[in-house]
């Protein structure tokens, strides 16, 4: 049960060959762009590393480049069987190295369309890796006097600043949180010594935001402080007033930024997977027509080409096969089993 | 006895009009960088024109353009003439047109050298501009609800963030000027009427800036009210506190940000105009040795190139003497064409 059988006459082998040779260059330059993206959302994820709690999101990146890689070998080695492909006489030297290529190709191939799938579906886990990163990161604001977290307050200010946003998911996260650092309070002052007695923790809590939260747009100067208090300014209604500092939060923020990144690079991504799946199936086909050409007196007569010789799943267990028998060979087998396992191996290969 | 005279058989000649074709190329790539350089100064200047006044000059990025599309037309005319060269009979009907092709190229390359020297001193008219526009557009930053200045704040506030300075000189600047709206202020309070009545004006003055110029590597959080107060704040002194506000005033950083962006084109421009003397000097060796064949006929004759057919001195006395015969030429048709009248009437 052949799957994908057409006829080819040689005028058409020709063609195919030449058009195979221009779309495996297209391919080539496909691979490279992916490479060139993952590399991109690579630097774009490390350099918001530090409100990130986990890297697992960077399995995306990293499989674009790998794949990337991949295609760029995979283009170039398509690129110049078609152009033996023509000359029989240099053909027959590409017999054996076909199979394990065709068996890589189809397995980056196959991992390419993973990583869009990926791209998708990581978006859950980026956003847990935030909301843990973006907690902490407001935690340890006012450290800047702890080595190791001294350069918080200035990762958050920059941030917030950025991307427009104001807190974790929203402003309120600040109010939960001691963000002036105890050196700047005056403890020895009635009001702070209120404001810490007033809670469980001795937290000195404030109904303020820090100033990278304003909103530039805004018309009047910035209210960082008492903010739900409008008695404290004037004309000032705190429900009302959108404008004074971001509303957005910064998870909700950075998700979207980096879900409209990847989306951009899954479309591209998509459509470089389906020209290398076209540049496969026509090496197949031209490999195919030219093997039974192979040995015949006349090169131009009509043979037939197609994809796989038996149906899908016959082709990958047959495939699949040795892989799994070196996988078992390397497993630990009793020492009076090894020749057997020997003596079944030559037994295979032989037959 | 000409300048920098060279011999050239065949296989040179050939050798000397591809370099130079190659040279062409990179050449016409040169004038599109010079044309893309230009562009994008001018882009920069138009995304800060508000700070400006509107009132910048945009002489230098229009000439950048002008320059460098004018390179890549010369380029491209230089290379077909040298691509040309090669064959005698395609080279024949360049031959009339090649040398004042070069004297176009020559006064082309003066005009690049005057260019980059403007690059170089367009800074001194920027700085005036910038000074005069920040004034402006601090004065215009409480008017919010002003009909054509109502996003003066946020244009500043975003450069101020962006450059990271404050004000115009330094961050005192904004204690001269009311930058809180009347709509913003309790004229009933006490605190509100003290300070309007205390100052000449009657404007709101204080000792405090706004938040864009607050400073995110300052490890407490942003005094940005009663600076120079040290009372207001605990464990403050504003003399040893430096990473509070932005130090740096806004003209200081546009200056050198701007600065630095002519002087890179600048010496860009230089750059193009050496390798644009060196093709002219190469059109002109190809364009003499196949003036000089020994046997016109032969093509793999031998032949001699040169930079000047006679020395330096030699050539600018007759360039002098030339154009005094073509002054003297006119007064003299004119004193023939007197007498003709005369000797008619």
């Amino acid at each position: 049960m052949v799957v994908g059988k057409m006829k080819f006459t040689f005028q058409k082998r020709v063609k195919l060959a030449q058009g195979l040779w221009l779309l495996s260059w297209l391919a080539t330059l496909g691979g490279a762009v992916t490479f060139t993206l993952g590399c991109f959302l690579k630097t774009e994820l490390r350099r918001r590393g530090e409100v990130m709690d986990n890297t697992d999101i960077h399995c995306v990146p990293n499989t674009l480049m790998i794949v990337g890689l991949a295609s760029m070998g995979i283009n170039y080695f398509a690129s110049r069987i078609c152009q033996d492909a023509l000359d029989p006489g240099r053909f027959p030297r590409w017999k054996t190295f076909l199979k394990p290529y065709f068996g890589c190709s189809v397995f980056f191939t196959t991992l390419m369309l993973i990583s869009v799938i990926l791209s998708y579906a990581m978006k859950g886990s980026l956003e847990t890796s935030l909301k843990i990163g973006l907690k902490n990161g407001i935690r340890f604001y006012k450290d800047t006097d702890t080595p190791g977290r001294c350069f918080q307050k200035q990762t958050i200010d920059h941030l917030q600043m950025e991307f427009q946003c104001c807190g974790n998911n929203d402003y309120k996260d600040w109010f939960e949180v001691q963000w002036i650092s105890n050196r700047y309070l005056d403890f020895s002052s009635k009001e702070v010594k209120d404001c810490i007695k007033s809670n469980v923790d001795g937290r000195y809590l404030v109904d303020g935001v820090p100033f990278s939260c304003c909103n530039p747009s805004s018309p009047r100067p910035c209210i960082q402080y008492k903010i739900t208090n409008n008695t404290a300014h004037y004309n000032y209604d705190h429900q009302t007033e959108e404008l004074n500092i971001f509303i957005r939060g910064c998870r909700e923020a950075l998700v979207n930024y980096y879900m409209g990144l990847m989306n951009t690079i899954g479309a591209v991504v998509l459509s470089v997977f389906l020209l290398q799946s076209s540049v496969l199936a026509s090496v197949r086909l031209l490999q195919t027509s030219m093997e039974a050409v192979a040995g015949q007196e006349n090169v131009e007569i009509e043979t037939e080409g197609y994809l796989l010789e038996k149906g899908v799943k016959e082709t990958f267990m047959e495939y699949v096969d040795p892989v799994l028998k070196l996988l078992l060979l390397n497993q630990v087998t009793p020492p009076e089993a090894k020749p057997e396992a020997g003596a079944t191996g030559t037994t295979t290969t032989t037959s | 006895m000409a300048l920098m005279k060279v011999k050239f058989d065949l296989k040179k000649r050939v050798k000397l009009a591809q370099m130079l074709w190659l040279m062409y190329w990179f050449s016409i790539m040169a004038g599109v960088l010079v044309f893309s350089m230009g562009l994008f100064f001018k882009i920069e200047l138009r995304k800060r024109s508000e700070l400006m006044d509107n009132n910048e000059s945009h002489f230098v990025p229009n000439i950048l353009i002008g320059v460098g599309l004018l390179a890549c037309f010369l380029s491209a005319s230089g290379g077909k003439i040298c691509y040309d060269s090669l064959d005698s009979t395609k080279f024949v009907k360049w031959k009339s047109i090649v040398k004042p092709f070069l004297i176009c190229c020559l006064f082309f390359n003066i005009l690049l050298i005057v260019t980059a020297a403007m690059c170089f001193a367009m800074r001194i008219p920027l700085e005036f501009t910038l000074a005069e526009g920040l004034k402006n557009g601090m004065k215009y930053y409480k008017d919010t609800d002003t009909p054509g200045r109502c996003y003066m704040k946020r244009t500043l506030d975003l450069m101020q963030m962006e450059f990271r300075c404050c004000g115009n000189n330094n961050y005192k600047d904004w204690f001269e000027i009311q930058w809180v709206s009347n709509r913003y202020l309790d004229f009933s309070s006490k605190g509100v009427k003290d300070r309007i009545s205390s100052n000449v004006d009657g404007k709101y003055l204080m000792d405090g800036v706004p938040f864009s110029c607050c400073n995110p590597s300052s490890p407490r959080p942003c005094i940005q009210q009663q600076i120079t107060n040290n009372s207001a704040h605990y464990s403050y002194d504003h003399y040893t506190e430096e990473l509070n506000i932005w130090k740096r005033g806004c003209r200081d950083a546009l200056v050198s940000y701007y600065g630095g962006m002519m002087n890179t084109i600048g010496i860009l421009v230089l750059m193009v105009t050496l390798l644009h003397i060196a093709v002219m000097i190469g059109l002109q060796y190809v364009n003499t040795s196949l003036s000089t064949l020994v046997n016109p006929e032969d093509p793999e004759s031998e032949s001699e190139g040169w930079i000047l057919e006679k020395t330096v001195k030699e050539t600018f006395t007759d360039i002098m003497a030339k154009m005094k015969a073509m002054g003297k030429g006119n007064q003299v048709d004119e004193g023939a064409n007197e007498e003709a009248a005369a000797t008619v009437s």
